[in-house]
């Protein structure tokens, strides 16, 4: 079993599907020589060439256009948006044209095109290259949105991507790039819309997307030793959402902490809580509980940045208000 | 330059023919226009009426294979391109036997089959993904080129210069048919563009850029030809810059009261394309008659199929969101 980082993961991913299949290729700014902002991207290059490893002009919405375009021809192209934030000049070729083609074709047409992107706080870019934009894609029917958390999953995850015949918006956190963890040789792609569970636990749930995966997992074991067993759940499709495997567990603990980096207010934890106290109304013995950025930009300087965007220590009290811990704040 | 024209010159059955596929168009959307106002068709309807010659030179000139994506003024595009009268009537009658099965409407015109990609009811929407099926073809070494209609409005937008510049940056097989027809809805060009040459902005981008009068079908036909077999020969894209006219309103019912009525009547008078067609081709009144009788025929056999087509249920809204 190969030791891979989460950036590694990526790459592997889509050197695979090149390798494996002429009508994938990638497009966007710097991912060529460079290798991407992050060097995802890099060494493609050099196997695959500029034809498929396309460095685009600073241009998202003609490169996010032109990956629509080539993928209605029925290629699978992968357009990297460099950062999250950028996916604003992009919005409207992937919100109205990539996500309704196929609809306001009556089915004549698919669009099987992934849109990667990168984004999160913790290295102070400041307001315009941190932001967590998943939720508003979640919001727009014919997308299908992934957020990814571990290496193997980014990888099976972005190999189902690139195959769905559907429009993708795929997210991957900066800061989680580095970490490493043994995978498979073989690249298990896994089905879009199925959850994961990664700790079992009895009392309390904690949905989590992205780095607050990792933050959600500290916690629980803080809380272990208070005495609390957490079980932790990641959706990682965001569109479509697992609903069941959400659902299931919160009957089973009976009391739900929702945690992500975005900002909480319309963010994707208010949709997830909705769902939950739905079909879960009877069970929830607490309510609900929601962490997330504050109601603010993302500003620069680092004290205000940390205070800013949610941690482990968060998550933990939100754990701690929902069995009642005074100490929850 | 002699031989090319010689090369692209049509019979005169081929211009017989592009003025029975111009006035079919054109009774279409007259027919169009009368059944909305009758209260029979919903949504937005925006028709061509002066721009047939744009549509018909152009998609005359296409190879099988090729193909475009329109704009909100799609009627003439999509006819031109193959879809029968009949499947794009349906359509505006919200039947499933339209051409895109009830869900797109007049400004969502689909035949995939016919290589019509789509009209686009956003300004401009439609070019970068024209750039990116053109790139597929490179990829693929396919001899097609991807055609995409807009008008002088959509110049202004970003889309466009994104797209004109990656297409010539990358070479592929793609022609932009900008249908300059001086108003961009009620606003005119004076009024959204610093410059009166619209090719400039293709030249800007270093492209090929050819302008052509666009009430003179067989103009069209000719310049779109050699754009095209430009473009399919691996020589880069083409603009092709056309000037034509917008003998109606933005949509059906605009009072166009940002219009003179001396400026809307010369240019009525002067600047129909099917007119022009008929006068160099001699054609008598006969002649124009049979051809009429026939094409009115066909437009009204269009709305007896679309009322006798297939309403949707309601619930098939939720069908087609993904594959």
């Amino acid at each position: 079993m190969p030791e891979l980082s989460y950036r590694e993961a990526v790459r592997d991913a889509l050197s695979r599907a090149m390798r494996d299949d002429e009508d994938v290729f990638i497009m966007g700014e710097d991912i060529a020589e460079m290798g991407g902002s992050m060097g995802v991207t890099q060494g493609l290059v050099d196997e695959f060439g500029p034809e498929r490893v396309r460095n685009t002009p600073i241009s998202e919405m003609a490169l996010a256009g032109a990956a629509i375009g080539a993928a209605m021809q029925g290629m699978r192209p992968v357009a990297e948006i460099m950062y999250e934030d950028f996916l604003t000049l992009a919005t409207e070729q992937i919100v109205n044209q990539a996500a309704k083609h196929r609809y306001m074709s009556g089915g004549q047409v698919t669009v099987p095109v992934t849109f990667r992107t990168q984004g999160g706080a913790g290295w102070s870019p400041g307001a315009q290259h941190a932001q967590q934009l998943e939720s508003w894609f979640v919001h727009i029917p014919g997308l299908k949105v992934v957020f990814a958390s571990t290496p193997t999953d980014v990888r099976g995850l972005l190999w189902s991507s690139i195959y769905d015949d559907n429009p993708v918006v795929f997210f991957e956190h900066r800061t989680l790039y580095g970490i490493k963890e043994d995978v498979p040789d073989e690249l298990e792609p896994i089905p879009l819309g199925q959850a994961r569970t990664h700790r079992r636990g009895e009392d309390v749930t904690v949905i989590a997307t992205g780095r607050l995966v990792h933050e959600a997992l500290a916690a629980a074991k803080e809380a272990e030793q208070e005495g609390i067993s957490v079980e932790v759940v990641d959706p990682r499709t965001l569109l479509p959402l697992d609903e069941e495997a959400l659902i299931s567990s919160v009957k089973k603990t009976n009391r739900c902490v929702v945690a992500h980096e975005a900002v909480v207010r319309g963010g994707f934890g208010a949709e997830v809580a909705a769902v939950i106290q739905y079909s879960a109304f009877d069970w929830l013995d607490a309510p609900i509980e929601r962490v997330g950025a504050k109601f603010s930009p993302l500003p620069f300087a680092p004290v205000m940045e940390e205070f800013v965007v949610p941690h482990a220590g968060d998550v933990l009290n939100a754990i701690r208000r929902t069995v009642g811990r005074t100490d929850g704040n | 330059m002699a031989k090319v024209e010689q090369k692209g010159t049509l019979s005169k059955s081929d211009l017989r023919e592009f003025f029975r596929e111009m006035l079919l168009i054109r009774r279409f959307e007259e027919k169009v226009e009368e059944r909305f106002r009758a209260g029979e068709l919903p949504g937005f309807l925006h028709v061509a009426i002066g721009q047939e010659a744009v549509a018909v030179g152009v998609c005359r000139a296409l190879e099988e294979g090729d193909i475009i994506a329109s704009t909100h003024r799609a009627h003439g595009h999509t006819l031109a391109k193959g879809t029968t009268p009949n499947e794009l009537m349906a359509e505006l009658y919200g039947k499933m036997e339209g051409c895109s099965h009830g869900y797109g409407g007049s400004m969502h015109l689909y035949d995939i089959e016919r290589g019509n990609m789509g009209a686009n009811a956003v300004v401009g929407g439609g070019l970068p993904a024209i750039t990116g099926a053109a790139l597929s073809f490179k990829l693929r070494g396919e001899p097609r080129v991807g055609v995409a209609f807009f008008g002088d409005g959509a110049t202004n937008i970003g889309t466009f210069h994104e797209s004109l510049n990656l297409a010539q940056l990358w070479q592929v097989p793609a022609v932009f048919v900008c249908e300059n027809n001086h108003w961009a809805e009620s606003t005119p060009s004076w009024q959204h563009m610093p410059i009166e040459d619209i090719s400039q902005r293709a030249v800007a981008y270093g492209m090929k850029a050819v302008k052509v009068d666009g009430q003179d079908v067989e103009a069209v036909y000719k310049a779109a030809r050699r754009a095209l077999e430009h473009a399919r020969g691996g020589k880069g894209p083409v603009f092709l810059a056309v000037n034509t006219f917008r003998l109606v309103g933005h949509y059906i019912g605009d009072p166009q009261v940002y219009r003179s009525k001396e400026e809307l009547e010369e240019t009525r008078a002067t600047q129909d394309p099917i007119e022009h067609l008929r006068t160099k081709l001699e054609m008598s009144a006969d002649e124009v008659e049979e051809i009429d009788s026939e094409v009115k025929e066909i437009v009204e056999g269009a709305v007896e199929f679309a009322k006798n087509g297939t309403d949707p249920k309601p619930e098939d809204a939720l069908k087609n969101i993904y594959a």
